[in-house]
């Protein structure tokens, strides 16, 4: 069952980002990537990691791809003509992708069993945000904060 | 006895399970999914098809004329008729519009608006999915729903969609805020995030047995409410804040180039969210599916349910017979400067009342609490603008 669901989600995520890195039309592209996304949450969902699942829909499908289609709307228009294939960028990936590959089979964890652990519910996340996590939380919130009011600074009116 | 009518649906799906009880674990998963799914798609269909004709009914009523009344006994076969015309009719695509997307759009809206129904508990034991995180999925699938809205505006290339979509979208993230932020006091009181512990959260009365112990009952329930019943109009895009299709200025905003079963998707949409958004205010501050009297716990839960959903659509469509639509600033306006500090408030005089340890002294001083920053955020927002008093010339 699980190996199924695998297969599947993996499938569509791939598909979704190859898809999302390789369409001419950069709003089709846009849309592709936030599959990816989604397959991403699934995942999260497949391994019980319910609330990262559900944060991950929450940012990325909520915000971060409503921002980029956001973008694309305000930008551009019409010309929507990329240049051709790109190689640069397919050699860049593949260093990347091959980087990658290379350091997760060095390390270790993959061939440890799976440590029993009791299920992550979103108490024991919000405890330990609340508690040991605290100065980090506090650090983002202000972050955020300095981000909003830089945003309207941004596209205040200037008095004269 | 009552006990039996109140799971009878429980009892139903148990013993519709029962029927192969020699299929491996995962078909039954499968099974008791596909039973969820199609009880509360079926029970939703129905009450699409009621309420879009008890809409016209009510609107017509207000509006001092008699609304739909050919087709079947008071009318009520009108959405029958409805949905015929409206399969039958033909579906005009664009000819420079994106067809993929033009085609998807619709389909994305619908279907998050389906999946929200599926977190809240209609009834004792009927919570279709029932997850630790269920508030959280609600909005995590609320929240695409704008990228549906996008789809639409793009895939018609027409510039009324785009501008209607752009005002949907603009006004759905600045709305997303104050929902969500009235929903933190909740989550904080009862400490999870879980629907169905939120309903068990306020089982029980207080005050010699006769107040249930519902959160709208608390100075900083009854605020938050309202706040987020008024979010929640705004993200159903209902009047008075429906300017991303404002009929007399941009056509049907991003459904303008949609027609036939497409366009009658986006109606369902539009009334599936609703159902959702007033499913969620009941579970969060109405008590769910207890009864609002103690004697009368006899009835069943799912009807204690459905009434008080009833009640929140019917405000919906009074409403839409009442106000004028707002002016697209003033909507934005509005979400920033009044919404979002008022909904900071709600959090601030729950925890207040928090740790009063509940009781009457906490009552008081969250009710200051909201009452003094609601007060002063009136007289900072206020404009100073004096009206004339308004003269009719032709309707006296």
């Amino acid at each position: 069952m699980s190996t199924a669901a695998f297969i599947v989600i993996s499938v569509l995520t791939l598909a979704g980002a190859l898809a999302a890195a390789s369409l001419p039309k950069l709003i089709h592209a846009a849309l592709c990537l936030v599959v990816a996304f989604v397959g991403i949450a699934a995942f999260f969902f497949l391994l019980g990691a319910e609330f990262v699942g559900l944060v991950q829909v929450f940012v990325y499908v909520g915000a971060v791809a409503v921002l980029i289609v956001f973008t694309i709307l305000l930008t551009r228009r019409a010309d929507e003509t990329t240049g051709g294939f790109n190689w640069v960028g397919v050699v860049i990936s593949g260093a990347v992708f091959a980087g990658l590959l290379w350091a997760i089979l060095q390390t270790p964890s993959l061939s440890v069993a799976v440590p029993q652990i009791e299920a992550l519910t979103v108490k024991r996340i919000g405890e330990a945000l609340m508690t040991d996590y605290i100065w980090p939380l506090q650090c983002v919130g202000l972050l955020l904060t300095a981000a909003l009011i830089g945003g309207l600074i941004l596209v205040m009116e200037e008095k004269r | 006895m009552s006990d039996s009518f109140d799971q009878i649906f429980v009892r139903a799906k148990q013993w519709l399970l029962a029927l192969l009880p020699d299929a491996p674990d995962w078909v039954i998963q499968v099974a008791s999914s596909l039973l969820n799914i199609a009880a509360v798609l079926g029970t939703f269909m129905m009450l699409f098809a009621l309420i879009s004709v008890l809409e016209r009914k009510i609107l017509a009523r207000i509006q001092n004329r008699y609304g739909p009344n050919r087709v079947g006994p008071f009318g009520l076969l009108q959405p029958l008729a409805d949905g015929i015309k409206l399969l039958i009719k033909e579906d005009v695509v664009p000819l420079r519009a994106d067809k993929i997307i033009h085609f998807i759009a619709p389909i994305m809206i619908a279907a998050t608006a389906i999946l929200a129904l599926g977190v809240i508990p209609y009834g004792r034991n009927m919570t279709p999915f029932s997850i630790d995180g269920g508030i959280l999925f609600f909005f995590a699938v609320g929240s695409a729903t704008e990228l549906g809205v996008f789809m639409a505006g793009w895939g018609s290339n027409n510039k009324f969609s785009m501008l209607g979509a752009m005002r949907a979208i603009a006004q759905m993230v600045s709305y997303e805020l104050p929902l969500i932020i009235t929903v933190l006091p909740v989550i904080m009181i009862v400490g999870s995030l879980s629907a169905d512990a939120i309903v068990a959260a306020q089982e029980g009365y207080v005050v010699a047995g006769i107040v249930p112990r519902w959160f709208v009952f608390t100075p900083w329930g009854a605020a938050a409410f309202i706040l987020f019943f008024v979010s929640g109009l705004v993200e159903s895009n209902r009047t008075p804040f429906d300017v991303p299709e404002g009929e007399s200025e941009i056509v049907a905003g991003h459904m303008t180039e949609y027609s036939g079963f497409k366009y009658a998707t986006f109606f369902l949409a539009e009334y599936f969210g609703m159902f959702a958004i007033s499913g969620l205010a009941v579970t969060l501050f109405l008590g769910g599916w207890h009864s609002p009297v103690g004697i009368l716990q006899f009835i069943p839960s799912y009807i204690w349910f459905f009434a008080k959903l009833s009640i929140l659509l019917f405000v919906f469509i009074w409403i839409r017979g009442t106000l004028p639509r707002m002016r697209v600033d003033h909507v934005m306006g509005f979400a920033w400067k009044f919404m979002l500090p008022m909904a900071f408030t709600c959090i601030i005089a729950a925890a207040v009342w928090h740790y009063q340890r509940h009781g009457l002294a906490g009552w008081f001083w969250s009710l200051a609490v909201v009452a003094i920053v609601y007060l002063g955020l009136s007289r900072l927002v206020d404009t100073k603008k004096k009206f004339a008093p308004r003269t009719y010339r032709f309707a006296e």
